[in-house]
């Protein structure tokens, strides 16, 4: 009975978490690497990508949950 | 070997990938109670997640790769696989064929074959494209673990059984439906994950047009260098591609290939299925902006002597699939590196799903049920496609190792499309707009355009005729043989399938209604705003693509 009840959360919630929690550890791996440099040297490094593109899927993952934090499938 | 090098960041964000994908199938399990919820996602998908899982069933890891490596080898030639070479297709199966396919509630693609014609027509259909998933997922599988032990250093037969089980158990878990959750967070992942690629290159080179000035004239164009043969990387002339490519090839596996259709099938009402393949257009087309622009990168970069960027060898070969990872250790830091080799996993694990969840249908439809056990339940046919995962995943692996023991196997993968796919593409073309085509010429055009396909493939394979022959031209590649093939396979079913049709029985035409254009209602649709008309969408999808062929002319 209880099985019958269960709403199922949209494909657009999980890809939110999916985004958000790799997002938020390439953006915390790109800022603590702004304090301790990279050992490796990576052509464009000077332009920090982890630390806008860790951020924009960050942001991203959080638009997703929220939009779809209501939601369910019908 | 080459070592990409990943840290613990790169190490935890692959664990949490595996450990959503999973998490979500046990999740999904609960709602996965009958077998149209594990074969067709209970029917209740929107039309962006049915188009994007549409897409991104066609989106795996070796075509990205491939797909990069060609565009280092060829140029822009590639993005015909993107434009002429699968929109034209999509928007047709998406206004003209989806109707026939929705409306009629089958649950495949062989499934419209025994309603449109008879048993045997769909059973042929049913063994050829399950053996033609079964030994495509095998090789995709081969292929997986040959590049993660190539650029990671991994074990080969460990991350080929660990990514095997973890398909097998989460697509075992709750089928169709946790194959296109997962197909769909692959998309973002790997857009996320490669598009950077792509935009980090433009960037050191110096900008889009500066990539088109530093490579070779012919590789940025499209279109310019196709009357000769020999003047384009890819040796094919115009209508190789158009005819074999644009035509036979494309709409051959955009409109029949089970695969990726089922994806369209699992919308909730037909204007979501018919919206499916057009929204997949529009980002289908976006893709050469990953695969196309860091193929040329690449090209750019390995042209300057003061970049210090090369290709891979394998002896004194180029291995070309290097060009992407090779860019993702050029610019990726830690954490990203991490998000790229989590995309190409994501594309292969997905790709792999997709095979699978198309094999247990075709395999519990239509050819359990349909053969061996008609009176089989709902709750039988749900367990018997869990057992036909478990098993077709078992076969895939015995695939892959057959594919490690022989690895010319790859060089079929283009050629086994040509021989299942593009007759079939005449079977359902006649079928679907021609009413009075029969169940016996369906069939023995099938059979004739499969067998002539394959004949003409052992023939060039064994040197029994020249390749020229197929193709009309005095050179051609291995690519324009298959494009070739395509076309004259097509040709023969379609031939052959009129000739029988004109002496043999016709079906009574009430039992066409619904399945065959002139006997189906034409109101497919309810009254719907114009921004939600497929068509609409469809007309500036077919706009966006004749300009991007313009301009990259």
């Amino acid at each position: 009975m209880l099985q019958s009840e269960a709403k199922m959360k949209p494909i657009w919630y999980f890809v939110g978490l999916v985004l958000f929690s790799i997002g938020f550890i390439i953006l915390l791996s790109g800022l603590y690497h702004l304090f301790v440099p990279h050992t490796t040297h990576k052509v464009l490094a000077h332009l920090y990508p982890d630390v806008w593109w860790g951020g924009l899927m960050t942001v991203s993952g959080v638009v997703f949950i929220l939009l779809s934090r209501k939601s369910v499938v019908e | 070997m080459y070592g990409l090098g990943l840290s613990l960041v790169d190490w935890l964000i692959i664990a949490i990938y595996f450990g959503f994908v999973l998490g979500i199938g046990f999740y999904l399990r609960r709602f996965t109670r009958s077998d149209e919820d594990f074969f067709l996602a209970g029917r209740k998908n929107s039309s962006w997640v049915a188009g994007l899982a549409f897409l991104s069933a066609n989106l795996g890891a070796l075509e990205l790769l491939g797909m990069t490596g060609n565009s280092f080898k060829y140029g822009m030639y590639v993005a015909h696989f993107y434009w002429i070479g699968a929109i034209p297709a999509m928007l047709f199966l998406g206004i003209y064929m989806m109707p026939f396919y929705y409306s009629s509630r089958i649950k495949s693609v062989p499934g419209y074959l025994k309603l449109r014609f008879d048993e045997k027509t769909r059973v042929l259909n049913a063994i050829a494209f399950a053996v033609m998933t079964l030994l495509v997922s095998g090789i995709n599988l081969y292929a997986m673990a040959l590049v993660l032990h190539t650029f990671l250093g991994w074990n080969w037969d460990i991350s080929m059984w660990a990514s095997a089980a973890t398909v097998a158990l989460y697509v075992s878990l709750s089928g169709l439906m946790s194959a296109i959750f997962t197909e769909i967070i692959q998309f973002f992942l790997i857009w996320f994950g490669l598009f950077l690629v792509a935009i980090l290159g433009v960037i050191e080179v110096g900008g889009i047009q500066e990539v088109f000035n530093r490579v070779p004239e012919a590789y940025a164009r499209l279109w310019a260098n196709s009357a000769d043969p020999s003047q384009n990387g890819m040796m094919v002339t115009w209508g190789g591609i158009v005819l074999g490519l644009g035509f036979v090839l494309s709409f051959g596996y955009w409109t029949t290939d089970f695969l990726v259709v089922q994806r369209a099938f699992s919308a909730k009402d037909l204007r979501s299925a018919r919206m499916a393949p057009v929204i997949a257009s529009f980002f289908k087309m976006a893709l050469p902006f990953i695969v196309v622009i860091g193929g040329l990168v690449a090209l750019v970069l390995s042209r300057d002597p003061n970049s210090g960027f090369s290709l891979l060898h394998d002896g004194s070969k180029i291995n070309y699939d290097s060009a992407l990872p090779m860019l993702i250790a050029r610019y990726y830091p830690t954490g990203l590196v991490g998000l790229g080799i989590t995309a190409l996993l994501a594309g292969f694990m997905a790709g792999q799903a997709g095979n699978i969840s198309a094999f247990n249908t075709v395999w519990t439809y239509d050819i359990y049920h349909s053969v061996i056990n008609r009176n089989a339940s709902s709750a039988h046919l749900l367990w018997m496609g869990r057992v036909a995962t478990i098993a077709g995943i078992l076969i895939s692996v015995v695939t892959a190792y057959w594919a490690k023991s022989m690895p010319t196997i790859m060089d079929y993968m283009q050629a086994i499309f040509s021989w299942v796919n593009a007759p079939l593409f005449a079977t359902m073309l006649l079928g679907m707009f021609v009413k009075w085509i029969t169940p016996n010429g369906a069939f023995w055009g099938l059979l004739a355009g499969m067998t002539s396909s394959f004949t003409m493939f052992l023939a060039v394979r064994f040197h029994w005729i020249a390749k020229s022959t197929i193709t009309l031209s005095r050179v051609a590649s291995d690519m324009a043989a298959n494009f070739w093939r395509a076309w004259w396979a097509w040709l023969i079913c379609f031939g052959v399938t009129i000739l029988v049709s004109l002496f043999t029985e016709k079906k009574p035409e009430k039992e066409l209604v619904g399945l065959v254009k002139g006997l189906t209602d034409e109101t497919v649709d309810q009254p719907v705003p114009l921004l939600k008309k497929p068509e609409f969408w469809a007309i500036i999808s077919f706009v966006v693509l004749v300009i991007l062929n313009i301009y990259f002319w």
